[in-house]
This record gives C-alpha cells, sequence and structure tokens, in this order.
C-alpha cells in the first residue's frame, strides 16, 4: 500500500495522524480511499474530478503534472504540496 | 562516479563524456541580435496599424463610481475605447478568472497606482495619449494596505469583499487579506527546541523589488474577420499567453495563434498578459491591428514584481553544531490579487539543511501593489536573507565557522524536507566542500570595515511539458523547432542535445521558436525548466530521426534495420563492416529511400534535479555613509551537467548581480499613499558593471540521473543566496545584523546608529 502523506492543516481529519497506508492505483484513488477512511479529505482535496489550483501532488517526491491521474506503486510516497512555480 | 578536477576551477564530478554537450558553440541567434535584425515585440508592424495606450489609476485603493470617455472618443484620430465591461463576463463568478481579467482592465475597483482601468486605440501614439487625458473616472478613494503585517491585521481595510481565507482547502468564515494559509510540519518542532543548546529568533522584511528586464512589456494584435485572432508579443511562454487570452476573452484556443518575439529579459515577469488582451478587444472594436508598448513607469507600476516580505524565524542547534528545529512565519503580498510564491518560499526556506523538527507556516496576503509575478526563484530570495542570517548566528554561538557549520548540517540524498518529500541525487555538500576549498575563501581579507560572509541557497526546479519537431535537410544539417522561447541561449542548450544524439556538430542544428500553430504545447520557459525538459524534447525528437535514418540505412543496404548500428554520425552495418555511411550521405539519398525524414516529441518528464548554490561575498562598508561595496564575489552552483558551460556562468553571474541589486539597492519607494516614487531607472538603483567586481563563478557537476544528460536547471538558484551572504559580509565587517532588504546606506547607518550586536 501507498504511504499519504496529510497536510498538518488537514489532520483534524485524520484525528491528527499525519500519514497513513492507502490502496490505490491512482493519485484519484489514493483520494476516494482516503475520504472513506477520513471523510471530508476529498472536498478538500479535489473539485469537478480534479486537484484544487492551490495543490500539487508529489509520488515519491516527484511532483506531477498529471495531478489525479499520476500512478502510484506499491510503497509509493504521496505527498500533497502547495503548487509553486518558477520564473 | 568518479572524480576529477576539470580544465579550469570547475568541479567535475560525473564520469560520462559526451561530444557536444559540454562545449562553448557559437549561439545561433548571435547574428541576428549583434546585427540589430533580430525581431523584438516594438519592432512589429503592419499595414493600416493603430496605436493602443491605457489609462492607468492614479489611486492605490479606489472604488471606480463611473467612466465619461466621451471626449475622447469626439478626438479626431480615436478609432476605440474599452473598458473591463468589454470584456466577456463570462467564468465572473469564479474569483480567479475575475482577477485575471481585472487585473488587465479594472472592474469595480483599482486595486493598485498604476494598474489598467481604460484601453485606447488612435491612428498614431500622440493621439492616443492625448485621448487618454479626456477621459474623466470618478473614485472613491479608499485606505490603502502596503504590506502584509498591515494586511493581516483584524483592522485592515479589505481589498476583495468575498476573500475568504483558505486553509488547505477549508475556506475561512470572514472576509480576509489572507488569501492562503498552508503549514508544514515534520517531526515534533517542541521537542526539537526542547533539546537545542542554542535558540536564535529574528524578524525581517523584504521590499517590493522589480526583475528590471531592458524591454518594456508589449503586445499587438489583430483579430481577424474570420474569428481568429493573431497575437504578438515578447513572452516567456507562448502558449500560457494563449491559454490566458482564451480564458479572458472566452475564446477557444483553437482560434487564437500567438506568435513569440524576441525578449529582452523576462526573468518571470514576461508571463502574465497585461496589453495583449487589450489590444484584442481593441483590434476586434476596429477591424485593425493593434500595437501596444509600455513606457517603464508603466513597467514599474502596472506589472508584476516580486513581493515584499515579513519573515520570522527561529532555529536551534545543539552545542555540537547540529540543527535540531527550525520554524519559519513567512508572510508575503501577493499583490492586489491572490498568488504570491510564499509557496516556494517555504519549500525553500531550510531545504538546504538536515533538520528533523520543522514548522512553516505561510501567508499570501493581497496587498495595494501591482499583482506580484515570478522573478527568478520566487520566494526563495527572501526566506533565505531570513533563514541564513540566522544560521550565521547559529554557527558563531556555536563555535563553528559559517561553512564547516553549513557542511555539517547540509542535506544529503534522503534528507527529508518540510514538505515531506526526499532528496534524491543532490550536489549540496558539493557546493560548500567546492566553498571551503575557494581560492576567494582561503584569502586573506585585510583593510578596516571589509567583511567576508558566505550563504547557500535552494531551488527545487521544474520539468513540465516540452515539445520539439526535427526536419533532416539533404545536406545533413537539421531544422528544429521549438516552443519554448529562448531568454538566455537555449536555442543552444537545446539544439545541442538534438546534436549529440545524431553525432553532428553544434552548428549544423538550425533552431527555430515557432508560434502556438507550429509546434505541440510547451510550457513557460520559466522555473529553470527549458534545457532540461525541452532538451530532453530534441533528445526525444533526434532519436526518433536516428531511428528512421536507421531504417533507410537498412533500406539502402537491404538488411534488417537491427543489423545496423549508429555511433558517432555513422551507420554501420553490424554483419559487413564495409557497409557504412555518414548521416550527411544518408541524408542526401533521403528522398531515393522514402522522402523527407522528421521526428517528433512530446515530453512531461520527471526525473527533476533539484540546484544547490553558494555565494562568498567580500564587502567594505563605509561608516561615514553607509554604502557597501562588494570588492570580490564568487557564486558556485550544483548544476548537474553544463550543457553550454558559458551560458551557464552567465546565468550564474546574472543570477548573481540581481542578488546583491536585491540585497543592497533596488526596492519600490512608496509613498504614505501606496504610490512608488522611483519608477525611473535612475532612481530605482540596480547595479550596474561599474558597481560590481567581476563575478566568479565555479560550476559544480554533480550529475542529474534523472536526465539523459545529467542536466538540472541552471536559471534561478544563483540569486538566492547574494542578499545574505552580503547580510553576513556587513556584520563581519561591522558586526551589525541587517534584518532588512535592501541594505542601502540609510539603512546601514542606522543599523551602526542603533549599534545592534545581532545575538
Amino acid at each position: 500500500m501507498a504511504t499519504v502523506f496529510i497536510p498538518s492543516l488537514m489532520r483534524t481529519l485524520s484525528g491528527g495522524k499525519d500519514r497513513v497506508e492507502i490502496e490505490g492505483a491512482t493519485v484519484r484513488q489514493i483520494v476516494k480511499n482516503l475520504d472513506e477512511m477520513f471523510p471530508g479529505m476529498q472536498d478538500r482535496l479535489m473539485e469537478n474530478g480534479r486537484l484544487k489550483p492551490l495543490f500539487s501532488v508529489a509520488v515519491d517526491g516527484e511532483v506531477s503534472q498529471l495531478g489525479a491521474l499520476e500512478k502510484v506503486q506499491e510503497n509509493s510516497e504521496v505527498h500533497f504540496l502547495n503548487a509553486i512555480a518558477g520564473g | 562516479m568518479t572524480t576529477r578536477q576539470g580544465t579550469d576551477s570547475n568541479v567535475v564530478l560525473v564520469n560520462q563524456e559526451f561530444d557536444v554537450v559540454g562545449t562553448r558553440p557559437i549561439r545561433h541567434d548571435g547574428a541576428d541580435k549583434v546585427t540589430g535584425r533580430a525581431r523584438y515585440g516594438a519592432d512589429y508592424k503592419a499595414s493600416d496599424l493603430l496605436y493602443g495606450k491605457v489609462l492607468r489609476s492614479p489611486y492605490a485603493h479606489a472604488r471606480i463610481k463611473s467612466i465619461d470617455s466621451s471626449c475622447a472618443e469626439a478626438l479626431e484620430g480615436v478609432r476605440a475605447i474599452v473598458t473591463s465591461a468589454d470584456f466577456p463576463q463570462a467564468g465572473s463568478d469564479k474569483p480567479n478568472r475575475r482577477y485575471q481579467r481585472d487585473n488587465v482592465l479594472a472592474g469595480d475597483k483599482a486595486l493598485y497606482v498604476g494598474q489598467a482601468v481604460v484601453g485606447v486605440a488612435a491612428v498614431n501614439d500622440h493621439v492616443a495619449e492625448e485621448a487618454l487625458a479626456l477621459i474623466n473616472i470618478e473614485y472613491e478613494v479608499l485606505p490603502p494596505v502596503t504590506s502584509a503585517p498591515q494586511g493581516m491585521a483584524p483592522d485592515a481595510p479589505i481589498l476583495h469583499d468575498e476573500m475568504r481565507t483558505d486553509e488547505s482547502g477549508e475556506q475561512g468564515n470572514d472576509p480576509s487579506n489572507v488569501a492562503t494559509h498552508f503549514q508544514q510540519v515534520l517531526g515534533d518542532i517542541n521537542e526539537g527546541f526542547a533539546q537545542a543548546d542554542f535558540v536564535v529568533e529574528k524578524e525581517f522584511d523584504t521590499a517590493t523589488v522589480h526583475q528590471g528586464y531592458i524591454e518594456p512589456q508589449n503586445g499587438s494584435a489583430f483579430w481577424n474577420q474570420d474569428g481568429r485572432l493573431h497575437v504578438w508579443t515578447s513572452t516567456q511562454g507562448a502558449f500560457p499567453v494563449r491559454t490566458s487570452l482564451s480564458q479572458i476573452l472566452d475564446l477557444p484556443v483553437s482560434r487564437i495563434r500567438v506568435t513569440p518575439m524576441e525578449i529582452g529579459g523576462g526573468f518571470g515577469g514576461k508571463i502574465p498578459v497585461y496589453l495583449e488582451p487589450v489590444a484584442a478587444i481593441l483590434s476586434k472594436k476596429t477591424g485593425r491591428p493593434v500595437k501596444m508598448q509600455m513606457s517603464r513607469k508603466e513597467v514599474f507600476e502596472g506589472t508584476g514584481p516580486t513581493p515584499g516580505s515579513h519573515i520570522k524565524i527561529k532555529m536551534g542547534a545543539t552545542k555540537d553544531g547540529k540543527i535540531i528545529a527550525a520554524q519559519a512565519h513567512l508572510a508575503y503580498e501577493a499583490g492586489a490579487f491572490p498568488g504570491s510564491p510564499v509557496g516556494a518560499g517555504a519549500t525553500c526556506v531550510f531545504a538546504c539543511y538536515d533538520v528533523p523538527n520543522i514548522v512553516i507556516d505561510g501567508y499570501d496576503v493581497v496587498v495595494n501593489k501591482p499583482k506580484t509575478a515570478a522573478y527568478r526563484a520566487p520566494g526563495a530570495t527572501n526566506a533565505a536573507f531570513a533563514a541564513e542570517t540566522v544560521v550565521d548566528i547559529l554557527a558563531e554561538k556555536v563555535g563553528m565557522t559559517p561553512l564547516d557549520f553549513r557542511a555539517l548540517n547540509s542535506a544529503r540524498e534522503g534528507t527529508r524536507r518540510a514538505d515531506g518529500t526526499s532528496f534524491g541525487v543532490i550536489g549540496s555538500t558539493e557546493v560548500i566542500d567546492a566553498m571551503k576549498s575557494h581560492p576567494h575563501y582561503n584569502s586573506k581579507l585585510e583593510g578596516p570595515n571589509r567583511g567576508r560572509g558566505v550563504a547557500v541557497g535552494f531551488w527545487m526546479n521544474i520539468g513540465w511539458r516540452s515539445a520539439c519537431s526535427i526536419s533532416v535537410n539533404y545536406d545533413g544539417t537539421i531544422n528544429l523547432l521549438l516552443g519554448s522561447t529562448d531568454i538566455g541561449g537555449t536555442r543552444a542548450s537545446i539544439a545541442m542535445q538534438a546534436a549529440e544524439v545524431l553525432g553532428i556538430p553544434a552548428e549544423d542544428v538550425n533552431p527555430t521558436v515557432v508560434d502556438t500553430d507550429s509546434i505541440g504545447y510547451t510550457d513557460v520557459t520559466g522555473g529553470s525548466r527549458t534545457s532540461f525538459a525541452t532538451g530532453w524534447a530534441a533528445h526525444e525528437a533526434a532519436v526518433d530521426v536516428r531511428d528512421e535514418m536507421i531504417r533507410r540505412a537498412a533500406r539502402i543496404w537491404e538488411i534488417d534495420p537491427d543489423d545496423v548500428e549508429f555511433n558517432k554520425s555513422v551507420f554501420k552495418s553490424k554483419a559487413d563492416p564495409e557497409l557504412s555511411m555518414t548521416f550527411k550521405d544518408l541524408a542526401r539519398q533521403m528522398n531515393d529511400t522514402g522522402g523527407g525524414v522528421v521526428g517528433k516529441s512530446t515530453v512531461d518528464p520527471k526525473g527533476v534535479g533539484v540546484s544547490f548554490a553558494g555565494a562568498i561575498a567580500d564587502v567594505e562598508v563605509d561608516p561615514e555613509t553607509g554604502k557597501v561595496t562588494v570588492l570580490r564575489f564568487t557564486c558556485i552552483q550544483d548544476v548537474g551537467k553544463a550543457v553550454h558551460p558559458s551560458y551557464v556562468e552567465g546565468q550564474m553571474q546574472g543570477g548573481s548581480v540581481q542578488g546583491i541589486g536585491w540585497g543592497l539597492n533596488e526596492e519600490y519607494y512608496m509613498n504614505p499613499d501606496g504610490g512608488m516614487d522611483n519608477f525611473t531607472l535612475l532612481d530605482y538603483r540596480m547595479p550596474t558593471s561599474l558597481d560590481l567586481p567581476m563575478i566568479d563563478t565555479v560550476i559544480v557537476e554533480v550529475a542529474n540521473p534523472g536526465h539523459p544528460y545529467g542536466v538540472r536547471g541552471v536559471g534561478e538558484v544563483s540569486i538566492v543566496s547574494p542578499p545574505a551572504a552580503i547580510a553576513n559580509a556587513i556584520y563581519d565587517a561591522m558586526g551589525v545584523r541587517m534584518e532588512n532588504l535592501p541594505m542601502n546606506p540609510p539603512a546601514v547607518l542606522a543599523a551602526l546608529g542603533n549599534g545592534s550586536s545581532g545575538s
């Protein structure tokens, strides 16, 4: 199962847990399963089936442009980050 | 990985040699630039051309009660006048869409001095300017917010009534100027500080700073009678311009063509659109092409600078020199609309170090200043100035040299950052080692009021999407089409990566930056991504060409393609050594073997390699005037693999100079009404070659395993550490800690007068 790191300001939904192990082959499935475990997570992270613009997702340390469509491997680390860009 | 010393002072840790990558060919666009034939935005010409001008708000915060343009419309030679009401109102229920539109032409409020309110098209510039003077706008002036702390105060004037603070996807209940608050937590911060023998806590303020590119913004547009819009503009990203135009004008991207002109500097500031949508609707109204360009004053007041910020840093270390806890409060000015680079600041603030316990709070705060734009490692320089000052103080308290302390705590492969992600192969310790062994660091610095400071900085770099296509010419040269606009020599660095695959000289590649109808989607030139990602796309397109050429050779020799090998521009039969042909020889036979050969690619690469850079600065402080003179400056940076070392050195020098200017002189000098008083390049003081010593560079090459040639981004990280290095040098010279940017003569004098010891 993938290890999903919970953003600190969402830990009120996870009972204070900073990471959980969750099944899912894509980020979308991860978020869906995360929401089943901690209701409300999906609304915080996604809108219209996509990650909210304020977030980006990193799978195994790689920030993905695919967002919710990014594949997740067994034993992957998944981080939801603040979206950033360069100049 | 083997270690060897390069031919100069550079540190080469890669063990793979290339034929083209790593050499220094003449840039492909050099002739056009030195002969003045390169076409910039202001060179756009068309028959029947109209000229556009913009009337801007004189107030930092005001409600627009009415606009009367009747006198201007009656002026002979005026062809059209537009306001925000002329934009399609689709998406008005979505704040971000409305913010984007209002930053081009103000809606019901003006939110900064210089915000565009009305656009005029006329037969020439003079008539357009005369028309602006005839437009009467009635304002209700409101109190301005000019700093992040002021904007966060409970009684602050509110810029956007509908804005609520977003905290990781949850909206607050009350109106606020804080658009976003986020937090990154690693470990247990309280436990960390409890274990610390030394704790340092300080607050810092940094001023709003502009990118200072030479060429002002411009934009020309022609909205054809067939409903297609063509825009010519100097931009860092033709495709992002197309996307922005599509959103603002509610027009499908298929009906928009953006031609990127040559660009006279961008540094992040030429990503947003300003004039282009205005020129577009003026063209739609008149049926004629419309050309617009800004004055320097308009550039300062009406385009996006990098944010001012208020930063609190608290760090703790054990007596044996280990940083055990780090906490940051980052409040960045977004400008009039949300979107400061505070997220990047948070990613970078402690990234140079392996710290087990971290808390970072970031706040994106709207204020009555121009909407901020990216500027070379946006957000990182502010954060590094604060953090690297505190690191220096901690090193002194622990009793270690600044570089030994940094080396002991340096991030390494596997170090987990505050955002939770872990580093792969990085060059942080290699950069610090190169600093420690550099002749500059080991030289004596003698004389009164002189000091030496060091600092290190981090930038994460990005990958993102790029496309390339290649067509082979009969003489064995290739045409390479790019979607990445060239702001720093990337035509050459991308062409060289294609040449490497095909075994041809870089000079045999003809790279051309093309419009949005002529290449696949390509993201912005920014984030230090272009040589990495578009270079990768060129590599892949060249592989596509190589594979087709192998099939052509196989056809001629009547053998299977798997029996053909290719090495250093020569195709050979694996079975018959007599069958051999150069790339050029085979190119001549294209027509007889199936027609033209093309290669194409589109990439969204992973494997981004992060960057670290260090600065060593020697300064002399005049205690009577407060002037700080930079005596010697060295930039040391891990670049992965330098594709074209001369251009890499140029990026390192350019970033260093901009960082020095940011540190010592540059600021938006704001008056109490929220206006900028120094909107000329005489008063907005950027350093020139007369102000600075030669910037020495050391390229460190720790190959990025995620890229075919080991490339990391190189364009940004060199700006991150200079202000902190200079601040630490001033402390070394005078014994006072600088807590605000810029460290200009009045600020230094004030610090000397206060006699702050910084501890």
